[in-house]
């Protein structure tokens, strides 16, 4: 019983190629099912998003299983050929854990941190989950993977930093400002950016939205959007100086703040700090602003290079992240092992073993004088009826390491026999898996 | 006993450094956790230690640079103890808890002196006025240790090239806010102390005002904090001119406090 991962990413993979051999949401209970058939392939599910396409399974033996699996992959959309074959990647074992770990918490992502990969896992374990392609060992090892993730986002930094523009302006203003809450920004003309970069402010806090633009009507427009205050475009100056952050994004063909301008705002808001952002292409705001004191400017490639660094600060938090992913799968895998069918028989096999002499001891004890021959013939009895009443089940239990519903049998036996020497909040059934993760998606 | 309890409160302290300056690095739940617990491990153990040394000696421990040190450490641990805890800001502790210890350090290295001390310096007025003027140059130490980190943020924020600290760091305006508290509390408190300094001599020496060293530098510190207050509150001073001023001022207070008493001959020089 191995578990295997076969599948491409943006890493091994053109988008030419990935878009080749994706499984579009509607087909993916054919593909499920398809895939269901395949010979040594048991418990499965399919991943598959615009930048990876993955499939993780149980597979009695790891390499031929994932040889399998390939062969479906390229089988199912009609392709052949050394490209399409040599895109894709396999894992067996640990490794496959570590793979599916990694993927989870968006260590393997274009982004390291990104949020929705996690959301797209879960969605393919319930999609799986409708169609009941998955078993024991699948099931838990989502739960697993689902709670490995969340606990490398609470214990690291790995998603705190921005690495988007608009985020990167937030992230500067707290830098500059600590909280936003009450402090104002100034729209200065209108742009996508420029808006989306006002509403991530907006939802950090900030309060007061003023806008201006060269035509006043559109001012009037847009401020409605905002809930704010439009701004005449000659009063301007006198304005920016209540704006805490001022945002400029108009069409001009030259600097409609200069140097000059800024210092009498400046100036006239005593020194308060005031964070500059500069959207527009050309810029619209001076260079030279920046040096003036308690003035902050950042244009387009500044705050690039902002999200530059955050990328690299994320890349620090993922080595711990790594750290986090050893102790987790050595957990797994122990848990793993422990439903293979050899412990399972002789821990059943020992259990019995100790029933069978601590009754055989406390009978005799009470028989008093028997001979030796009647003490043989008791103990052989014992040890009859313990023999035979085993026979079966632990037949059963061989064969079942062959049978793709192997390991729902061995947990099952665990349970009958008591030996399952888990914690109760990691028996997880069928339903309780598929329960709890409808409540997380709700 | 002193001496077991001067030793282990140097080593909280530097236990408490060593892993904020850690913390500066690699901020970690856990690491902040250690942090908090040897700061205020070490700063009660600075407590005991000064209870006993006061009992122990009957007067305040402010008679010599070894106890100032030592009073200075605890001041200034309990000025920043305080400031964590409303601030939650644990990244201010690697530019604070190294300051208080290196007082701690140079304290215990000192030789101890006599035990017998000159009358004039048991007068109550003595503890009254050391301890104003300690309390204040710890308010001081807060306030540089804030400037520098403003001026390390203000330069990544005004260069674009955000590095190390620019994660690390709190926002310069909740920096350039503290320097001023730091300010605004301490200017007061040296105030009263140069006032029951004057009102001691007077008692101690039958004049008010000597034109000693430390009492000419201990006016120069007051003209430049009274300049950072009023350029701040008048002239609408912030940041980065306000920052350096509040560096200079400590630069001051540290000429004061260690030059003075260690290269210049008068009443304040400790023997």
């Amino acid at each position: 019983m191995n578990i295997v991962v076969v599948g491409l990413s943006h890493k091994t993979a053109s988008v030419e190629v990935r878009e080749k051999l994706s499984f579009q949401a509607a087909r993916i209970p054919d593909a499920l099912a398809c895939m269901g058939k395949l010979e040594q392939v048991s418990e499965h599910l399919i991943l598959s998003t615009c930048n990876r396409v993955e499939s993780y399974a149980i597979a009695k033996d790891a390499d031929i299983g994932a040889e399998k699996i390939k062969d479906f992959f390229l089988d199912y959309h009609g392709l052949t050929g050394d490209v399409y074959r040599d895109s894709l990647y396999s894992y067996g074992g640990r490794e496959a854990v570590r793979h599916i770990f990694r993927v989870a918490a968006s260590l393997d992502s274009m982004v390291v941190g990104e949020p929705q990969i996690l959301g797209q896992l879960k969605d393919a374990f319930d999609n799986a989950l409708n169609h009941k392609t998955t078993g024991v060992v699948m099931n838990r090892l989502m739960k697993k993977t689902i709670s490995v993730a969340k606990r490398i986002r609470t214990e690291t930094k790995i998603a705190e930093s921005a690495v988007s523009i608009s985020f990167a302006a937030v992230e500067l203003a707290r830098k500059i400002f600590g909280n936003l809450e009450g402090k104002s920004v100034m729209l200065v003309g209108a742009g996508e950016m420029a808006e989306l970069a006002a509403r991530h402010l907006m939802n950090n806090g900030v309060k007061s939205v003023m806008v201006a633009n060269r035509t006043f009507e559109r001012a009037v427009d847009l401020a409605k959007e905002f809930d704010g205050q439009p701004v005449k475009y000659d009063e301007l100056f006198t304005e920016m100086v209540h704006a805490d952050i001022v945002i400029a994004s108009t069409g001009a063909a030259h600097y409609i703040i200069t140097h000059d301008d800024m210092a009498k705002v400046i100036k006239e808001r005593k020194n308060k700090p005031v964070f500059l952002i500069d959207i527009a292409v050309p810029r619209n705001l001076d260079p030279g602003i920046n040096k003036i004191d308690n003035v902050y400017l950042y244009d387009i490639d500044d705050l690039s290079s902002v999200v530059e660094s955050n990328i690299k600060e994320r890349q620090k938090e993922a080595d711990l992240a790594e750290e986090i992913i050893d102790q987790e799968i050595e957990i797994f895998m122990s848990w793993l092992r422990s439903i293979d069918v050899v412990p399972t028989i002789v821990a059943i096999r020992e259990n019995a073993e100790r029933v069978r002499k601590a009754e055989l001891d406390k009978a005799l004890s009470k028989m008093g004088d028997i001979t030796e021959k009647q003490k043989r013939q008791v103990e052989s009895l014992s040890q009859a009826i313990v023999n035979k009443l085993l026979h079966n089940p632990l037949i059963t239990l061989k064969q079942s390491a062959n049978l793709p519903e192997g390991s729902t049998r061995i947990e099952a036996a665990r349970a009958l026999f008591g030996i399952s020497e888990e914690e109760p909040e990691d028996g997880t059934t069928h339903e309780e898996a598929a329960g709890t993760t409808e409540v997380e998606k709700a | 006993m002193n001496k077991v309890l001067y030793g282990v409160t140097l080593f909280l302290y530097f236990l408490a450094s060593f892993h904020y300056l850690l913390y500066l690095i690699n901020q970690r739940e856990s690491i902040g956790k250690v942090c908090r617990i040897t700061a205020i491990a070490g700063f009660a153990m600075n407590t005991l230690a000064m209870l006993h040394l006061t009992f122990y000696s009957g007067h305040v421990p402010l008679t010599n640079l070894r106890e100032s040190l030592f009073f200075m450490s605890w001041a200034i641990m309990f000025i920043y103890i305080i400031l964590e805890y409303r601030m939650k800001v644990i990244v201010m502790g690697a530019f604070i808890v190294p300051l208080a210890f290196l007082c701690m350090l140079v304290s215990v290295t000192l030789p101890e002196p006599s035990v017998i001390v000159p009358a004039y310096l048991s007068s109550a007025w003595l503890g009254v006025h050391t301890s104003f003027a300690f309390l204040a140059y710890a308010a001081f130490t807060i306030s540089f240790a804030t400037s520098v980190m403003y001026i390390i943020q203000e330069r990544q924020l005004k260069h674009k090239h955000p590095g190390t600290f620019y994660h690390r760091l709190p926002p310069i305006e909740m920096l350039d806010e503290l320097a001023y508290k730091g300010i605004a509390l301490g200017f007061p408190l040296l105030t009263l102390a140069i006032v029951t300094g004057a009102i001691w001599a007077n008692s101690a020496w039958g004049q008010y005002w000597g034109w000693e060293p430390k009492e000419i530098w201990a006016l120069i510190t007051w003209f430049i904090y009274a300049a950072y207050l009023h350029m701040r509150l008048v002239a609408g001073w912030r940041g980065r001119k306000a920052a350096y001023l509040a560096i200079a001022g400590f630069g001051i207070v540290m000429f004061t406090f260690l030059g003075i008493t260690l290269l210049l001959p008068g009443k304040h020089a400790f023997k």
